[in-house]
């Protein structure tokens, strides 16, 4: 995430579904093969901050290149449709918690070695097993055996007590059966699963990994996807070419892809504009507003949406935002359309909906809170007492979150009448530090960006007791009992519709306001005859022709 | 002069030292962990915190944690990234394209800045002088980033004289234009010092001789003139060097220049503190070595300065 990092904080890499097969405009049908064959192009991007392993990495800069090095058991589609396999050959179970998983036969790593079951099984094993200190370690908290092998700090990591050695270093939920099929046992049955295992944290390691050390891994992965690594200049740029040996779907029809490291998003937009840039993911605030960018780039401009939703939190472990009248009122005073006109000027859209509505197993308009309805709130406002005090909004400086902060404290302030106004932490590190101590006095912006497509992604982590980012600790064992079901039932379907009684709960409660859909302005060169986007906005670097 | 110059040399031990404890222990109290915003919106598990704070000792003291570093530093080992990057490389890399980039701004601020200084001084109240004046001021008053991102916008995307951003290739062609931003404010002090100091020595009695002894002017405005006026020239582009290397963030960002201001600057958001201090480090040795050749220099330039 990091630039965009900073920017609107997290972006959990990876997956998710979504929309946003935007075709290039141009008038041609497509690239000229003999161009593309030995082509080559340039894409922004930032520097990678974390070695380069799958479980290790959680931001943008290093994630997009894990997505082009690596190809998964399933993968999520650029159009939006559900997960499909494609390393898997199959993946059955008959009760959501034993599943057999067959994968494709003699698919190869960029290094030579062949795929087996086991380099899923041992990379798994490797990233659940808390001192190896991987980032995505939870995502691997289904499985049965994980508490064995990834022990909790008992004072956090702040306190002087260590975290004890776990007791074993394999998952025994994880079983090789042979060199094609694995059988993974989860600790309850969980419908999600296999869209889960498209995350970029599921990817399989070679050999190398595991007879050499992580961290030289980190610094020249081998991976088993379309694009191989070919070096990395710290802060210059990291050179990546064409895998030959890729069987999995269509190769990249280009030959070498360089990805310039930039430091200020708007020199790598000078830079696009007059072509000596390829792609460039998100053009700078700058170049948005009054549509500046359309005018620059024209026909190169492509608009797209991403799973992501702005978010305003309540910290609930704090008296005064304990009751649901006061959080809905202050949801329903502020006007979100407004915002996204006057403030983005049209780029983002105003949330209406919990779940992001690209999400399968999402439902459009289902935040009744998000309305704008400033009788209804004074009415609940005066329900619950009144407000007592100042209310401040906290932003992260670092990024540009400000104005529309300050522009909802300011609604609030007007409609309810409640002492409002917005307050900027200097950094998103002391801002997340507040967050994870639960120590913030007043609502606090965040946001969220879908790790794999699927409704549950959207409730789960973030508003069941205990979710791995309920940082609000918002609680209600209706909620928690709902979603329970609806993780363990036994089809897609059912698990949705039991998350639809679960966000009716959850829309009266509000425990924290979606604000705004994000919408994302990329733009390419005029090389680029054809290319398409992923579901989270990147770059698909198989579709692009020259 | 040589135990001027050992006295020198000695002295920059201490201030070596206390420069870095001094920056170490800045980027040790900037408050925040580290690593606490690394996962995002997301809260990162607390074994991958733990598990940094180990590899990076960012457990113990202040006082072991310089104390090590300074070790591993006499050992030659600068640290590593969050990321596993040898600091070493880092530096490797960003220190040749800073200083190319500051030598070609030194270049132009010293060239442009003196000969409007010496043209001006000469002839005072004239049509140029009047226009290097408003010039200088207007340069002066702009500053860095809006000279950069015109000079960028204008000849980079609108005309397509140049290319926007400096490739990694780092050829001088490509540096002149971010040279001349960064040098812009300088080269202005530079003409206005060098107008002042011209136009003062012009009336010394020993310019007055030397033209009634019937010199040629321009034996009178070379020799005589300008060696006697060089010396707080020198002083400003002797430490404008090392402010150059520094302040070389806001140019390195708009052409996307890979130089040590755009290293320090990231590091010190990710409160890399072995990264911040290793190029300090570096750069504060360039700041003491320049201002001790300055010092040396104004011997040359004037011989009734001497050092015991």
């Amino acid at each position: 995430m990091r630039v965009s990092k900073r920017a609107s904080g997290a972006i959990a890499l990876g997956a998710a579904f979504a929309l946003v097969a935007s075709g290039c405009s141009s008038s041609d049908d497509g690239g000229d093969a003999g161009n593309s064959a030995d082509g080559a192009i340039t894409v922004d991007g930032t520097e990678p901050e974390n070695p380069l392993i799958p479980a290790s990495t959680t931001e943008t800069g290093g994630g997009k290149i894990i997505d082009w090095l690596w190809t998964g058991l399933v993968e999520y589609p650029n159009n939006g449709g559900a997960p499909q396999n494609i390393l898997a050959e199959s993946i059955e179970t008959t009760d959501s918690k034993v599943y057999k998983i067959k994968i494709k036969q003699n698919t190869k790593f960029h290094d030579g070695t062949v795929v087996k079951a086991k380099n899923f099984v041992d990379a798994w094993n490797w990233g659940a097993y808390s001192p190896n200190g991987a980032q995505n370690s939870s995502f691997f908290a289904d499985i049965q055996g994980f508490a064995d092998v990834n022990t909790a700090d008992p004072d956090g990591p702040d306190g002087p007590q260590k975290a004890p050695e776990p007791k074993a270093k394999e998952m025994s939920g994880l079983k090789v059966v042979d060199d094609w099929n694995f059988e993974v046992t989860l600790a309850a049955p969980t419908a999600v699963f296999p869209t889960k295992l498209g995350y970029s944290t599921f990817m399989p390691l070679p050999d190398a990994f595991f007879s050499g050390s992580a961290e030289d891994f980190g610094k020249k992965p081998i991976g088993n996807g379309p694009v191989k690594f070919v070096s990395w200049e710290n802060n210059v740029q990291l050179k990546l070419t064409r895998f030959d040996d890729y069987q999995l779907r269509d190769k990249m029809k280009i030959k070498d892809v360089t990805v310039k490291i930039y430091q200020d998003d708007t020199a790598a937009y000078s830079d696009l504009v007059s072509n000596n840039l390829d792609f460039q993911q998100q053009v700078p605030v700058s170049a948005i507003a009054g549509d500046k960018w359309k005018s620059d780039l024209t026909d190169r401009a492509v608009s797209s949406t991403i799973p992501s939703t702005g978010i305003i939190a309540f910290p609930i472990y704090d008296k005064r935002f304990a009751d649901p009248k006061l959080r809905r009122a202050v949801s329903l005073s502020i006007n979100r359309q407004e915002i996204t006109d006057k403030i983005f000027f049209g780029n983002r859209k105003p949330a209406d909906s919990w779940a992001n509505p690209l999400t399968p197993g999402a439902q459009a308009g289902n935040c009744t809170a998000c309305q704008y309805n400033v009788d209804e709130a004074k009415k609940l406002l005066a329900e619950a007492g009144g407000f007592q005090g100042e209310m401040v909004f906290y932003y992260n400086a670092d990024a540009s979150h400000k104005d529309w902060m300050e522009a909802v404290a300011q609604q609030v302030k007007t409609n309810l009448g409640i002492n409002a106004r917005a307050e900027g932490v200097p950094t998103f590190a002391v801002f997340r530090q507040n967050i994870n101590a639960h120590k913030m006095k007043g609502p606090y912006r965040a946001g969220w960006q879908q790790d794999y497509p699927d409704v549950e992604n959207w409730i789960n982590p973030l508003y069941v007791t205990g979710g791995s980012s309920n940082d609000g600790q918002y609680s209600n064992k209706q909620v928690d009992a709902l979603a329970k079901e609806a993780s363990a039932a036994p089809s897609l379907e059912a698990s949705h519709a039991k998350f639809g009684e679960a966000v009716k709960l959850i829309d009266q409660d509000v425990p924290s306001m979606p604000i705004y859909f994000q919408l994302q302005q990329s733009g390419h060169s005029e090389k680029i005859k054809k290319m398409e986007l992923t579901n989270v906005g990147e770059l698909d670097i198989t579709s692009v022709e020259l | 002069m040589g135990r001027y110059l050992l006295r020198r040399l000695l002295q920059l031990v201490p201030v070596f030292i206390g420069t870095t404890f001094l920056i170490y222990w800045l980027v040790w109290s900037v408050p925040g962990d580290p690593f606490a915003g690394k996962c995002g919106d997301r809260r990162c598990p607390d074994a991958y915190i733990n598990f940094m704070t180990e590899k990076y000792q960012l457990d113990e003291s202040i006082w072991v944690q310089y104390a090590t570093y300074m070790k591993n530093l006499f050992q030659g080992d600068f640290g590593s990234t969050w990321n596993n990057r040898e600091v070493a490389d880092i530096i490797a890399t960003a220190y040749p394209n800073t200083l190319k980039l500051a030598l070609v701004a030194l270049l132009i601020e010293a060239v442009i800045g003196l000969s409007a200084g010496v043209l001006t001084g000469l002839r005072r109240g004239g049509f140029l002088d009047n226009l290097v004046l408003v010039s200088t001021l207007f340069l002066i008053a702009l500053p860095v980033f809006v000279v950069g991102f015109v000079l960028q916008w204008l000849l980079g995307v609108k005309w397509g004289i140049i290319n926007p951003t400096v490739s990694n290739e780092m050829r001088l062609s490509e540096l002149i234009v971010p040279g001349f931003v960064l040098g812009s404010a300088s080269m202005a002090y530079v003409a206005r010092v060098a107008r002042t100091s011209i136009a003062e020595n012009r009336r010394a009695d020993y310019v007055r001789t030397a033209i009634a002894k019937g010199l040629p002017m321009r034996r009178v405005v070379g020799v005589h003139l300008l060696r006697n006026s060089l010396i707080p020239v020198v002083t400003l582009l002797g430490t404008d060097l090392g402010a150059l290397m520094g302040g070389a963030i806001v140019t390195e960002g708009i052409f996307s220049i890979n130089g040590i201001g755009r290293a320090v600057l990231r590091a010190i958001v990710t409160k890399e503190s072995a990264t911040v201090v290793s190029i300090v480090v570096v750069l504060v040795l360039v700041y003491l070595l320049m201002n001790l050749v300055v010092d040396l220099l104004y011997a040359a330039l004037d011989p009734r300065i001497r050092y015991e």
